[in-house]
C-alpha cells in the first residue's frame, strides 16, 4: 500500500527535478556571462564601466530580439533563414521613406517595418505548411528573394544619418537610468513573448508540433496555422529589428544585416533551444545573444585579438551543442529510471 | 463463378502489362532531370536571344570558372543530403584550406607542400563535422553552423590581415587559360570526372545504395547491418577533403587569398544540391540532378550578367528557381489536400 502511494508522486517529483534541470539551463547562461565578465574585468577593469556595459546591452539587443522569433519557429522544428534580409530589407526601405518624406511620422517607421517583416514571414509560413516543403529550404530560397528585392530597392545608394529624423535615432543612443532604451525594448519583447510561450495555449501548442508532430495532430492541434502564426511573428519582430538596425546605426546600405541568420541560430542554440523542436526558451535565447556578444567584446577588451572571435564563438556553440545532447541523455535516463520505479511498484 | 477467377487476374495483368509498356517513357518524363533539362534548354535560349555571343566557347569557358569549386563541393553534399544530415561548412572549409595554404606558402614552403597541408586540414577538419554527428549523435545543421563559424575564424587566425600573392603561373594559370585544345575551365573539367566518379558510387555500388538506405530509413539501416555511423564519418572527411580541394582551386583561380575567400558560399551550395532534386529528407535524388543544377545555375548566372543585371538582383531569380524547384513538387499534394479539408468542411 505505502509504496503504491508513494510511486504516483515520485514521476511529479522527478519532473520537478526536470524542470529545475532545464530552468538551470538559463541559469546556467546567465552565470556563464557573468563569468566572462568577471574574468574580462580582471584582466582589464574598463571593461566594467558604464559605457562598456551599455555596449554589450546594445550590442546583444537585435540578435536578441531577432532571438524570439526564431525560437518561436524553431521550437515548433522548422527554422527561419530569412530574418537577415528581412533586417537589411525593413531598414533600408524605413529609411528610403524618411529620405524622402521628411514628415514621416517616426512611429509609423516601426510599423512599416514590422509590416514588412510580418509579409515576409506570412509567405515563408504560407509555403511551409500548405506545400509542406522543409521550411530550411523555404526559408533559404526567400533569404536569396529577400537579398535580391533590397539590391533592387537599394540600387547601390545608402541612407546616411542626415536623412532621419533625431526623434528616430535617438532610439538607439538614448538611455533610461543607464539601460539604452534598445535593450529596454528587446526586454519587453523577451518578457512578453516569455510570459506568451509559457502561458497562452496557442504557444504551447508550438512545444506540442515540436515534440512529436504525429502526437500533436491526433491531439486536434491545428499545427498548420500555429506554425504559420510562428513564422509570420518570426517575420514582424525580424521587421521591427531592421526598424531599429537603422535607429541604431542611423546609415544602411545593401550589406545590412547580411549574415545575421546564422549568428541568430546560434544564439537560439547556445540558449538551450533544441534545434530539433520541442524545447527551449526566448529568454535562453536572449541570454545566448548576451553571451556570444560578451565573449566577443570581452576578445576585444582582453587585447586577444580579433581575429580569435569567430573561432571563439564557433568552438563556443559546439560545446553549447554538445552540452545540450548531453543534458537530454540525463534526463531522458531519469526518466528511465521513473518509468522502472514505477513498474516495480 | 469459375471463369471469373481465372479472368479478372488475367485482365488485371494485362492491364498491368498495358501500363508498364508505357509507363517507363512517362516515368522518364516526369522525372525531376527532364525537367531540369527542359529548364536548361529554356535558360540556354533565353541566353542566346539575349546575347548573340552565349553560346561562345569563351562563354562556356566562364561559366565552367565560376561554377567549378561550387560545382566540386555539391558532390560530396549530396551524399551527405541523401543521408538526411547536412553541412553548412563547406564555403568555411574552402575559406581555411586557402588560408593554411597561403600562410604556408607565404612561410616559404613549397606550394605542393602547402597544398597537401590544405587537404590535411580539410580532412581533419570533416573528421570533426563526422565525430560530432556520427559519433556523438548531435543534430548535423547545428554542428555544421558551428564548424562553419570556427573555421572561418580559424582562417582569419591563421591568415587575416595578410592577402597573399604571388603563387607559381604555372599554376595559376588554370584562372586563365583553359584546358589546352578545349574551352573547359580546369576546375570544370575536374568536376565532371569527379561527377561521374560520386556518379557512379551513388548508383552503382553497395556503398551507394547503403547511404540512400540510410537516409530513408536509419534505424532500418542499421538493423539490416549498415554501419552508418562509420558511413556517415567518412562522407564527412570526404566533404572536407574536396571542400579543402576546392578551396586550393579558387585560391590557385585568383591567385591571391585572403581569409574571407568564399564567405556565404555555403548557401549556395545547399541550393545547388536541392534545385538538384535531392530531398532534404533523405533517401532521394541523383548525381545527374546536381550536374544539371550546377549547368542551370551557371548559364542563368552568365545570362544575367551578361544582360548587365547585378549579382544582387540575380539572387531574386536564384531563390525563385529554388523555391519552384521545391513547391512544384509538392503542389499537386497540397491542392490534393485542400480539396480533401474542403470536402470534409462541405
Amino acid at each position: 500500500m505505502t509504496a503504491q502511494a508513494t510511486a504516483p508522486a515520485l514521476p511529479t517529483e522527478r519532473f520537478a527535478r526536470g524542470a529545475a534541470l532545464l530552468r538551470a539551463r538559463e541559469l546556467g547562461i546567465a552565470i556563464a556571462v557573468l563569468l566572462v565578465f568577471a574574468a574580462t574585468t580582471i584582466s582589464n577593469h574598463a571593461f566594467a564601466n558604464a559605457h562598456s556595459i551599455q555596449q554589450l546591452l546594445t550590442g546583444a539587443s537585435l540578435i536578441a530580439l531577432l532571438g524570439v522569433g526564431e525560437t518561436m519557429v524553431v521550437v515548433t522544428r522548422n527554422v527561419d533563414l530569412s530574418v537577415g534580409s528581412v533586417v537589411g530589407l525593413s531598414a533600408y526601405v524605413v529609411g528610403d521613406v524618411f529620405k524622402h518624406h521628411s514628415g514621416f511620422p517616426v512611429l509609423l517607421g516601426y510599423v512599416l517595418g514590422i509590416a514588412i517583416g510580418a509579409a515576409v514571414g506570412a509567405v515563408n509560413g504560407a509555403i511551409t505548411t500548405v506545400t509542406r516543403v522543409p521550411s530550411l529550404v523555404v526559408t533559404l530560397a526567400m533569404l536569396y528573394v529577400v537579398r535580391g528585392v533590397d539590391g533592387v530597392v537599394v540600387d547601390g545608394r545608402t541612407i546616411d544619418p542626415g536623412a532621419i529624423p533625431k526623434s528616430y535615432t535617438e532610439v538607439g543612443y538614448r538611455t533610461f537610468l543607464g539601460v539604452p532604451w534598445l535593450a529596454l525594448i528587446v526586454a519587453v519583447v523577451v518578457a512578453a513573448a516569455g510570459y506568451a510561450m509559457r502561458s497562452f495555449r496557442a504557444s504551447r501548442d508550438l512545444y506540442a508540433i515540436g515534440s512529436n508532430p504525429e502526437a500533436a495532430a491526433l491531439a486536434g492541434i491545428p499545427a498548420g496555422r500555429r506554425v504559420f502564426s510562428a513564422f509570420v511573428i518570426s517575420g514582424a519582430l525580424a521587421g521591427l529589428a531592421g526598424s531599429l538596425f537603422l535607429a541604431l546605426h542611423a546609415q544602411v546600405d545593401v550589406t545590412g544585416g547580411n549574415g545575421y541568420e546564422l549568428t541568430v541560430v546560434s544564439a537560439v542554440v547556445v540558449g538551450g533551444v533544441a534545434i530539433f523542436g520541442g524545447s527551449g526558451t526566448v529568454l535562453g535565447a536572449a541570454l545566448g545573444a548576451l553571451l556570444l556578444n560578451t565573449i566577443n567584446q570581452a576578445l576585444v577588451a582582453a587585447k586577444i585579438s580579433s581575429f580569435w572571435n569567430e573561432a571563439v564563438a564557433g568552438g563556443l556553440l559546439l560545446a553549447a551543442i554538445a552540452f545540450d545532447r548531453w543534458l537530454g541523455l540525463r534526463v531522458a535516463r531519469s526518466l528511465q529510471s521513473v518509468q522502472g520505479a514505477h513498474r516495480d511498484a | 463463378m469459375t471463369p471469373d477467377l481465372t479472368t479478372k487476374p488475367a485482365a488485371r495483368t494485362v492491364l498491368r502489362g498495358g501500363e508498364g509498356g508505357g509507363q517507363p517513357l512517362r516515368r522518364a518524363l516526369l522525372r525531376w532531370e527532364s525537367a531540369l533539362v527542359l529548364v536548361l534548354v529554356a535558360v540556354i535560349v533565353f541566353g542566346s536571344v539575349h546575347s548573340s555571343t552565349f553560346l561562345d566557347g569563351t562563354n562556356f569557358f566562364y561559366i565552367g570558372l565560376n561554377m567549378g569549386e561550387i560545382a566540386i563541393m555539391a558532390l560530396p553534399l549530396t551524399l551527405i543530403v541523401m543521408t538526411g544530415e547536412m553541412d553548412l561548412s563547406v564555403a568555411s572549409m574552402l575559406g581555411l584550406s586557402g588560408a593554411v595554404m597561403g600562410s604556408l606558402f607565404h612561410d616559404g614552403w613549397s606550394v605542393w607542400a602547402a597544398m597537401a597541408a590544405a587537404l590535411v586540414v580539410g580532412a581533419a577538419g570533416g573528421a570533426l563535422n563526422g565525430l560530432l554527428v556520427a559519433k556523438m549523435g548531435l543534430p548535423s545543421i547545428a554542428v555544421t553552423i558551428g564548424t562553419l563559424t570556427l573555421f572561418r575564424g580559424l582562417a582569419e587566425v591563421v591568415l587575416a590581415p595578410r592577402t597573399v600573392t604571388g603563387f607559381p603561373i604555372s599554376l595559376t594559370k588554370i584562372g586563365v587559360v583553359p584546358v589546352q585544345g578545349t574551352q573547359i575551365a580546369w576546375s570544370a573539367l575536374i568536376f565532371l570526372v569527379l561527377a561521374v566518379v560520386f556518379g557512379v558510387v551513388l548508383h552503382a555500388t553497395p556503398l551507394g545504395r547503403s547511404i540512400t538506405a540510410i537516409g530513408l530509413q536509419p534505424e532500418a539501416a542499421r538493423f539490416s547491418g549498415i554501419r552508418v555511423d562509420r558511413i556517415t564519418f567518412g562522407l564527412y572527411v570526404v566533404s572536407g577533403v574536396f571542400c579543402a580541394f576546392a578551396g586550393i582551386l579558387f585560391t590557385l583561380k585568383n591567385s591571391s587569398v585572403s581569409y574571407d575567400a568564399g564567405t556565404g558560399l555555403e548557401l549556395n551550395v545547399v541550393a545547388i544540391v536541392l534545385l538538384g532534386g535531392v530531398s532534404v529528407f533523405g533517401g532521394r535524388g541523383t548525381v545527374a540532378g546536381v550536374v544539371l543544377a550546377v549547368a542551370i545555375v551557371g548559364c542563368l548566372q552568365q545570362a544575367l550578367t551578361q544582360m548587365g543585371v547585378k549579382p544582387e538582383v540575380q539572387n531574386i531569380v536564384t531563390g525563385g528557381l529554388l523555391l519552384i524547384s521545391v513547391v512544384v513538387p509538392n503542389g499537386g499534394a497540397a491542392v490534393r489536400r485542400m480539396r480533401d479539408r474542403l470536402r470534409r468542411a462541405g
